[in-house]
């Protein structure tokens, strides 16, 4: 049967439209998912079909609202509560922090908070300071959540029925440069689990390791390196918790050299957390320091011209793995397909 | 005592029929004696946990749970134990939570301050002041999408109508009409910091109205003109009415967290602690109950025999139960089919 592609933002609306066919206890509820224009596309059409008592707008009360969305997912409902940027998930951190990451645990087992939370993470277009964060280590730090970034079509669907199927509060963090973004997507009921990184294409010389949108610009690098003969191979790690250090420590044992890239800040964030697993468990393996790419500790900036300069990109992660490998061929970075490098691509317009 | 008359709330003036009454002696007379027993024991050290005395804060508690069902659902704070029990939850897993046993409501894993019980309708309790609030609101909600017949109540102090968390909750169950009785347990102070430093001059039930609900105040320390408020509350709730934000004036005895009383550090008037002091909650419907013989104070005595040796039975299977091993430290971090394995 010919392969089925979709798009990431399709492979999310068809998840939902799913869990909400099969399972009468999941409602879909979120400051605009019915609206005009439905995140970006990934809740349009759901309304229409499963009406509004099942796909909901709501106050813009992000903390309170995830409170009950709490109350009902320990009453016995599946929610997905989406926020449209991470950054307005902040007022939230209360609700999801102390109360559902710990609900299991702290009443000794007695209820189960089944609650998935959909964040889009931003970039570009003058996203700036507020509306482009990508806060996935302040997640991953709270035993209790799952945090996932699924970096392909197929994950999107597969990881987010999986997140609603789960009786832990689930958090998964959808790019924004990843909407467009197609692939291979299964038909009818489709999971993919909430552990495990995937070998995303297999290399010898150095690995490069990304979460989410960082992994598309990993196979870029690849592509780079390749053209100068060098073999990385590139590694999905798919999820925050946990961080599957086997399939990393794998890989490290045939390179020898790992580069880490991630969409989110480098201090304290789930780069520096790869790095220490891999000292900690591949060290032997290591024949150079494990190397990191990630955002700088400056906030968004809104103007183009420090925006491109403040996202790494394939060329930056391709230029670390060369001087992993020793190696002083010159990388040229192709050229840019549009005159900043704000947008995904050039059939992207802003604002959004 | 305010009512709103674009959604008013009409004060009863009957009293509770005597079974009623008698039945809530009962229950205040048991909350004041566990809690009692606790202070009495919490210095030997093996209560080790944040623990907040609700003596002189029992009659709001009696009141409200007087009218609800088992099978209502009930979330409340810090302060919770009088809560607790008077939603009929277990004493003897109670006490074996303050005792960190795995025998305890939440298997040791959250102490005085996250007591639950659901069998009993007692659903959770948490000390950030008004989290819970926006839970039990969820809760109501998936009852009334549910087509179930549930009242929820959630009890809070006057800080947590501080934190933004309670307004979203208001307004969401205001706009849904949910089955909700918002139950303020208005003690003047946040720990140790005034309600006149923190809230301009206002009655929290004010809240109410600007809601989409009744909003009340009352006598927090009566638990008759409690009864009668909240059985308004709590029908007006079942019959599909919508929540009610009932405020109930009333006063810690305590100090915040702890045993003891700290009258000493002197952030409460001397004038205003004796007055709070002589409104009694418990003793005064005791001798209320007395003077209209409903009960005798021979039955008053034997009932309290009768809660002594229920106390002394939950401390002492609390003592001689095992702790949780050290090896299950990680279970229920995530839910498991096989976790209670």
């Amino acid at each position: 049967m010919a392969e089925r592609l979709l798009s990431y933002s399709e492979a999310i609306r068809e998840a939902q439209a799913d869990c909400l066919a099969r399972d009468p206890s999941v409602y879909l509820m979120g400051l605009g998912v019915p609206g005009p224009t439905g995140i970006f596309g990934s809740t349009k059409g759901l309304v229409e079909r499963f009406g509004a008592d099942r796909v909901l707008d709501m106050p813009a009360s992000e903390g309170g609202m995830t409170g009950v969305a709490l109350g009902t997912a320990i009453a016995g409902m599946r929610p997905i509560l989406v926020h449209v940027r991470v950054d307005f998930a902040v007022l939230s951190m209360e609700a999801l922090v102390n109360q559902a990451a710990k609900w299991h645990f702290m009443y000794g087992g007695k209820m189960r908070a089944p609650l998935t939370v959909r964040m889009i993470i931003g970039r570009g277009w003058g996203q700036g300071p507020q509306h482009s964060q990508s806060l996935q280590a302040w997640f991953g730090h709270v035993p209790g959540l799952k945090v996932v970034m699924p970096a392909t079509a197929s994950d999107a669907k597969g990881m987010l029925t999986a997140a609603v199927e789960d009786d832990a509060p689930v958090i998964v963090l959808e790019h924004r440069w990843l909407y467009g973004v197609t692939g291979a997507v299964p038909e009818g009921r489709h999971v993919r689990p909430l552990s495990g990184a995937k070998v995303m294409r297999e290399g010898r010389h150095v690995t490069l390791a990304g979460f989410s949108y960082m992994v598309l610009e990993c196979m870029r690098a690849a592509d780079l390196l390749a053209s100068v003969g060098i073999e990385a191979e590139v590694i999905d790690l798919r999820t925050l918790t946990p961080i599957d250090i086997d399939t990393i420590t794998a890989s490290v044992a045939k390179t020898g050299r790992i580069v880490t890239a991630d969409t989110g800040h480098s201090q304290f964030g789930a780069t520096a957390e790869v790095t220490s697993l891999v000292a900690e468990h591949a060290f032997h393996h290591l024949k150079k320091p494990p190397a990191r790419i990630a955002l700088p500790a400056v906030p968004t900036p809104t103007t183009p011209s420090l925006a491109d300069a403040y996202y790494p990109r394939a060329i930056d992660i391709a230029r670390r793995a060369l001087v992993l490998c020793d190696s002083d061929a010159a990388l040229e970075e192709p050229p840019p397909l549009t005159p900043w490098l704000d947008v995904p691509e050039p059939r992207f317009t802003g604002p959004y | 005592m305010t009512t709103f008359p674009d959604n008013p709330v009409a004060m009863s003036n009957l009293p509770p029929p005597a079974d009623v009454r008698v039945e809530m002696l009962r229950s205040l007379l048991r909350i004041r004696l566990v809690e009692e027993e606790i202070v009495r024991r919490y210095g030997e050290g093996e209560m080790r946990c944040p623990t907040h005395i609700c003596i002189g804060q029992e009659a709001p508690p009696v009141g409200v749970s007087a009218h609800l069902r088992r099978t209502d659902a009930v979330f409340a704070a810090h302060r919770s134990h009088g809560h607790y029990l008077a939603k009929g939850a277990d004493l003897d897993a109670m006490i074996a939570e303050l005792y960190g046993r795995e025998t305890g409501c939440a298997r040791g894993r959250g102490g005085s301050q996250h007591l639950v019980d659901l069998d009993a309708g007692f659903m959770g309790s948490a000390p950030i002041l008004a989290s819970t609030v926006s839970v039990g609101v969820g809760v109501a909600w998936a009852a009334k999408r549910r087509g179930e017949d549930r009242v929820v109540a959630v009890y809070f102090g006057d800080g947590a109508t501080e934190e933004g968390a309670f307004h979203e909750a208001l307004n969401f169950a205001g706009v849904n009409r949910l089955p909700v009785v918002f139950v303020c347990e208005n003690n003047l102070y946040s720990v140790h910091t005034p309600l006149d430093v923190r809230q301009p001059a206002r009655g929290i039930h004010e809240f109410g109205p600007v809601n989409g609900m009744a909003g009340v105040q009352g006598d927090g320390n009566d638990v008759d003109s409690v009864w009668a408020l909240a059985g308004q509350a709590v029908t007006r709730a079942r019959q599909g009415q919508g929540p009610t934000l009932l405020e109930f004036m009333t006063y810690r005895r305590k100090e915040h967290c702890g045993p003891g009383e700290d009258d000493a550090l002197g952030y409460r008037p001397v004038a205003e602690v004796r007055r709070w002091h002589d409104r009694c909650p418990v003793q005064n419907y005791e001798r209320r109950l007395v003077a209209e013989d409903l009960v005798t104070e021979l039955d008053v005595q034997s009932m309290r025999e009768a809660i002594a040796a229920e106390i002394a039975q939950a401390f002492e299977a609390a003592r001689a139960a095992p702790f949780p091993a050290a090896a299950d430290l990680g279970r229920y971090v995530y839910p498991s089919d096989q976790e209670n394995a």
